[in-house]
C-alpha cells in the first residue's frame, strides 16, 4: 500500500471556555488520507469537523490548542512546525476554501490579486505566469469569461461564481491537500450543483487530496470517497460512501440518513371547528416592496400578484431560492412589511396592510417565527420573560397563572420547566428554536408563519422540530404556512406547495406529488437540484442546459 | 423518536452552564473604592475641612506641607488640603449631575431617533450634528460669558455639550439592535414604542452605553477644569480642582505642592471612573455581546 499522504493520529484539541474552564473538543482521533482521495468529514454543529480541518493546517481557532497527537501532511509534520514554518506550508500543501466566500474576498480588491496572492506571498512564479494559471483554472472551473473574470470586484459576480473563484484561490499553489469547509452550505441547490460538479472534477484532474467538511450528507455522497462520522470530537464511523449510506453500522450514522429520508406527510383529520370559516388565510394580488414609496409603488417591487388560499389544519409550503420573495411573502402577510396592493384575509376579516392598524385580536391569531432563534429571542431576557410578554400583552395574565401557563409552553415544546430561568445564550440551537415556537404558541394563534425555522439547525434536530410541529397540529388544530429552501423539509409537514420565483407564484403544487408533477421549467429544475443520497446522483444527473440558463444563477 | 430524546435529555443532564455573575474584579474594585471616597468627601468634606477654605491663614504663600497645613498652603496662602475638599463638591457633583443628564437625555433621544426612524431621526441627527459642530469651549465661552457662571448654567452647558454625542452614539447602537428578529417578532405583536425601546433595546445596548458614559464623564471633568482654568467655571472665593490647578500654576516654579494634589485628585477620579466601568460585572457588560 503507498504511504498516505496525510497521517492523523491521536489528534487532542483542547479549548478553555469564557469561565476559564478547559475542555477538550477533539479526544483522541486518528484517520489517513491516501494521495488524491477526498475524505468528507461530516456531523453535527460542535461535533467538531471543521477544528480537524482547520488543525490539517496546523491552526486552532483562538481559545483553542493542539494539546497531543501528530499530524503528519506527505514529509512535513504539522505539528512540531514552528508557526513561521506552518506559514510556508500553507498555500502550497495544503489550502482552505472557507464557507463562506463572500466573507473571504476582500470587497476592495479585484479578483485577480486575491487569486494570485498565494503565489506572491510565496514567490512560486512571476505574476504573468500566475494570471495565466488562474485564467487556466477560472476556465477548469467553468466559470464563465474566465479571460475577464478577474479584472472585476467580488460584488460583481454571483454567490456560486465567488465559491468557485476560492477555490481558484484554494488551487492556484498547486497544492497536495485541499480543505472545503461547507463550500456550499450557503448556495441555493441549482447553483451547488455546478459547483460540486466543478470541484470533483477539478480535483480529479489535478489529483489533490480533499477534505470536504459538510453536514449534508447528500452533498457528500455525491463528492467524497470515503465518509468520517463525527459526534462530541470523536469518530464514530468510517467508511466508503457507499458503505455508509447503504450498510451505516454506528446508530448514530442511521439517525443521520433517517433524519434525511423524507416522511411524507398526511394530512390530518382535524375536528371540525364549526363556527370557524374553512379557509384561514387568503392572499390575493398580493403586492409588496422595498424602498421610497412613490405614487404608491415602492422603488423595488419583490411580490408581484402573489394569491393563494391556507385551508384550517392544512400546511402550506413555499418554497424558492434566495431573492425569490419567500420571506417578503410571510412579512407582508404578518404586516411587518406593508403590502402596497392586494389583500390578506385571516379567518375571513380582511387585514390592513400596516400592521400598526390591526387589532390586537388580529395580531395574535397570526404569529410568526423566524429562522435565526439566536437573534429572535432577547439576549437580555430569561426565557420566562419572553414567553411570559406575550400572555400579558394579549391575555393580561399575572402572577402565578402566568407562571403555570409558561411552564405549560415549555411542555408543549418538551422542554424542561427549570429552563425558564435561564437565559438564551445558554441553551443549545435546537432548544432555542423551541423556545421561539412556544412564544409564537404562547398568543394561541390560528396561524403560525414559520420563516426557514429549520434552515439553521442539524439535520436530526431539524427533524426532531418537525416532528414537535406535526403533533402541535395534531393537538391544537394549528395551520402553517412553511416557508424553506429546502424540499425534503416541505415535503415533510406540508400538504400543498407554492413554488416561487423572482416574486411570482410559478405553480401551486399538492406537496406529495411534488417532485412528479411539477410541469413548470422553474419547478422541475429545483426539484431536480435537490441532491440524493446516492453516490452516483450527480454523475448521473442530467439537466437541460437552456433551463438552467434561464433559471439558475450561477 | 430518537431525536427527540437526544435534542431534549440533553437538556435535563447537563447542568445549566455558569452564567455572568455580579462581581467585580480587583482593578474595578479599587476604582469602585476611589470614587466612593470622593463621592464621600464631596458629601462630608466641609465638615471635615480643617480651616475655611476662603480663608487666609498663612502669611506665608506656596509653603510646603506640614503638621499644620497638610498639603501646603496657595498662592495667596490658603489652606490646599480644605480648599480641595471643598472643591470636591463643584468637581464630582457638576460633572456627576451633568453626565448624568446628558447621557439620560442622549439616550433616550437616540433609542426613540432609532426606533421612530424617519423624519424624526433626520431632523434630529442634522441638527445635533450642526450642535456638534460647535468647538465645546468655544460654546462653553460663549455661553458663560452672555450669561454668567452659576452652578446651574455650568451644568446645563455642560450637559448641552456632551448629549449630542451621546446621542449619536445611542442610536448607532440601537440601530442595530433595532433590526434584530426579536424587535420585529415584538413589533409583529403590537408592541408600542416605549416598550420597544425600554424592554427590548435598552438591555441590550447598556453595556456600551455606561462604558460611554464613564468616558464622558472623565472628559466633563477635563472641560470642567478647563472652564474654571480660564476663569469661566465656579467662581471665587470657591474653586474646583481645575481652578485650583489654575490658581497656584506659578507655585510650579517655586516647588510648591499647591498644584500637585489638585491634579492627583482629577487624575485619580478620572482614572477610577475608568477602571470601573471597564470592568463592571459581567453580568451588565455581556448584555450587549
Amino acid at each position: 500500500m503507498t504511504m498516505p499522504l496525510v497521517s492523523v493520529k491521536d489528534l487532542r484539541i483542547g479549548a478553555v471556555t469564557d469561565a476559564g474552564r478547559k475542555v477538550e473538543i477533539i479526544k483522541g482521533v486518528s484517520f489517513d488520507i491516501a494521495p488524491g482521495e477526498i475524505v468528507a468529514l461530516i456531523g453535527e454543529s460542535g461535533s467538531g469537523k471543521t477544528t480537524i480541518a482547520l488543525s490539517l493546517m496546523g491552526h486552532t481557532r483562538t481559545g483553542c490548542s493542539i494539546e497531543g497527537g501528530t499530524i503528519r501532511l506527505d514529509t512535513s509534520d504539522i505539528t512540531a512546525m514552528s508557526e513561521w514554518a506552518r506559514a510556508r506550508v500553507r498555500g502550497t500543501e495544503v489550502s482552505y476554501v472557507p464557507q463562506s466566500a463572500a466573507a473571504a474576498f476582500n470587497p476592495s480588491k479585484r479578483i485577480m490579486d486575491q487569486v494570485t496572492e498565494i503565489s506572491a506571498i510565496h514567490d512560486l512564479m512571476p505574476r504573468a505566469e500566475a494570471e495565466k494559471k488562474a485564467v487556466d483554472l477560472f476556465r477548469a472551473l467553468a466559470l464563465p469569461e474566465a479571460e475577464t473574470i478577474g479584472q472585476r470586484y467580488p460584488h460583481e459576480v454571483s454567490g456560486g461564481q465567488l465559491q468557485r473563484l476560492s477555490a481558484a484561490m484554494a488551487l492556484v499553489g498547486d497544492p497536495k491537500l485541499v480543505i472545503f469547509d461547507e463550500p456550499t452550505t450557503a448556495l441555493d441547490v441549482t447553483t451547488q450543483i455546478e459547483v460540486l460538479r466543478v470541484f470533483k472534477s477539478v480535483m480529479k484532474q489535478g489529483g489533490m487530496a480533499g477534505v470536504y467538511v459538510s453536514h449534508d450528507l447528500a452533498v457528500v455522497a455525491q463528492i467524497a470517497d470515503r465518509i468520517i462520522v463525527l459526534k462530541g470530537g470523536e469518530i464514530l464511523e468510517v467508511g466508503s460512501a457507499d458503505q455508509i449510506l447503504s450498510a451505516p453500522r454506528h446508530a448514530y450514522t442511521k439517525q443521520l440518513i433517517a433524519a434525511f429520508e423524507p416522511v411524507p406527510h398526511q394530512p390530518q383529520g382535524l375536528p371540525l371547528q364549526a363556527a370557524k370559516p374553512k379557509v384561514v388565510l387568503e392572499v390575493a394580488d398580493l403586492c409588496a416592496g422595498y424602498g421610497p414609496v412613490r405614487g404608491g409603488v415602492p422603488h423595488a417591487k419583490i411580490l408581484k400578484d402573489v394569491s393563494f388560499k391556507l385551508e384550517r389544519g392544512r400546511n402550506l409550503g413555499v418554497i424558492g431560492e434566495s431573492g425569490s420573495g419567500k420571506s417578503t411573502l410571510a412579512r407582508a402577510i404578518a404586516g411587518i412589511l406593508p403590502a402596497y396592493s392586494g389583500s390578506v384575509m385571516l379567518d375571513g376579516i380582511q387585514l390592513t396592510p400596516d400592521l400598526r392598524n390591526r387589532s390586537k385580536e388580529e395580531l395574535r391569531r397570526a404569529q410568526i417565527v423566524f429562522q435565526l432563534a439566536d437573534t429572535a429571542l432577547n439576549p437580555a431576557h430569561s426565557i420566562s420573560t419572553i414567553l411570559a410578554r406575550p400572555l400579558t400583552f394579549y391575555d393580561g395574565l399575572r402572577g402565578a397563572a402566568r407562571e403555570a401557563r409558561v411552564i405549560e409552553l415549555l411542555d408543549m415544546v418538551k422542554l424542561p420547566a427549570a429552563l425558564r430561568h435561564r437565559l438564551p445564550g445558554e441553551l443549545s440551537g435546537g432548544q432555542k428554536q423551541r423556545v421561539n415556537l412556544a412564544r409564537a404558541l404562547a398568543a394561541s394563534p390560528e396561524l403560525i408563519l414559520c420563516d426557514e425555522i429549520t434552515s439553521a439547525l442539524d439535520t436530526v434536530v431539524a427533524a426532531a422540530i418537525l416532528e414537535l410541529l406535526k403533533e402541535l397540529q395534531r393537538e391544537l388544530g394549528l395551520s402553517y404556512m412553511f416557508i424553506s429552501h429546502d424540499l425534503s423539509t416541505v415535503e415533510a409537514i406540508c400538504d400543498d406547495v407554492l413554488v416561487m420565483y423572482k416574486g411570482e407564484v410559478v405553480e401551486a403544487l399538492p406537496a406529495a406529488r411534488m417532485s412528479t408533477e411539477a410541469e413548470h421549467p422553474y419547478s422541475r429544475l429545483l426539484v431536480s437540484s435537490v441532491p440524493k443520497l446516492d453516490t452516483g446522483w450527480l454523475a448521473g444527473l442530467e439537466q437541460d442546459p437552456e433551463l438552467v440558463a434561464q433559471f439558475a444563477n450561477r | 423518536m430518537m431525536a427527540e430524546d437526544t435534542d431534549t435529555t440533553a437538556a435535563l443532564t447537563t447542568p445549566p452552564p455558569r452564567g455572568p455573575g455580579w462581581s467585580f474584579n480587583w482593578v474595578g474594585r479599587i476604582g469602585l473604592v476611589v470614587i466612593l471616597f470622593w463621592a464621600l468627601v464631596a458629601l462630608v468634606g466641609p465638615w471635615l475641612a480643617p480651616y475655611p477654605p476662603g480663608q487666609i491663614v498663612d502669611y506665608d504663600f506656596f509653603t510646603p506641607m506640614s503638621a499644620n497645613y497638610w498639603m501646603g498652603t496657595d498662592y495667596l496662602g490658603r489652606d490646599i488640603f480644605s480648599r480641595i475638599l471643598m472643591g470636591s463638591r463643584y468637581t464630582v457633583g457638576i460633572a456627576l449631575a451633568a453626565v448624568t443628564l446628558a447621557c439620560t437625555l442622549g439616550v433616550i433621544l437616540g433609542m426613540v431617533a432609532a426606533v421612530a426612524g424617519g423624519w424624526f431621526d433626520m431632523v434630529l441627527s442634522r441638527l445635533l450634528d450642526a450642535f456638534n459642530g460647535i468647538p465645546s469651549l468655544l460654546f462653553g465661552l460663549v455661553v458663560v460669558a452672555a450669561v454668567g457662571s452659576s452652578i446651574p448654567v455650568l451644568i446645563l452647558t455642560l450637559t448641552a455639550i456632551y448629549m449630542p454625542g451621546s446621542y449619536r452614539f445611542a442610536r448607532a447602537l440601537a440601530v442595530n439592535v433595532n433590526t434584530m428578529d426579536f424587535v420585529t417578532v415584538a413589533r409583529a405583536r403590537g408592541e408600542s414604542t416605549p416598550y420597544l425601546i425600554l424592554r427590548e433595546i435598552f438591555p441590550n445596548i447598556l453595556g456600551p452605553v455606561l462604558a460611554d458614559l464613564g468616558l464622558r464623564f472623565v472628559f466633563i471633568v477635563l472641560v470642567l477644569s478647563g472652564l474654571s482654568f480660564l476663569g469661566l467655571g465656579v467662581q471665587p472665593p470657591n474653586a474646583d480642582w481645575g481652578a485650583l490647578v489654575r490658581e497656584n500654576i506659578e507655585g510650579l516654579s517655586f516647588g510648591a505642592p499647591a498644584v500637585i494634589f489638585p491634579s492627583i485628585a482629577i487624575a485619580s477620579l478620572t482614572i477610577s471612573v475608568n477602571m470601573f466601568i471597564d470592568n463592571l460585572p459581567t453580568k451588565i457588560r455581556d448584555r450587549s455581546e
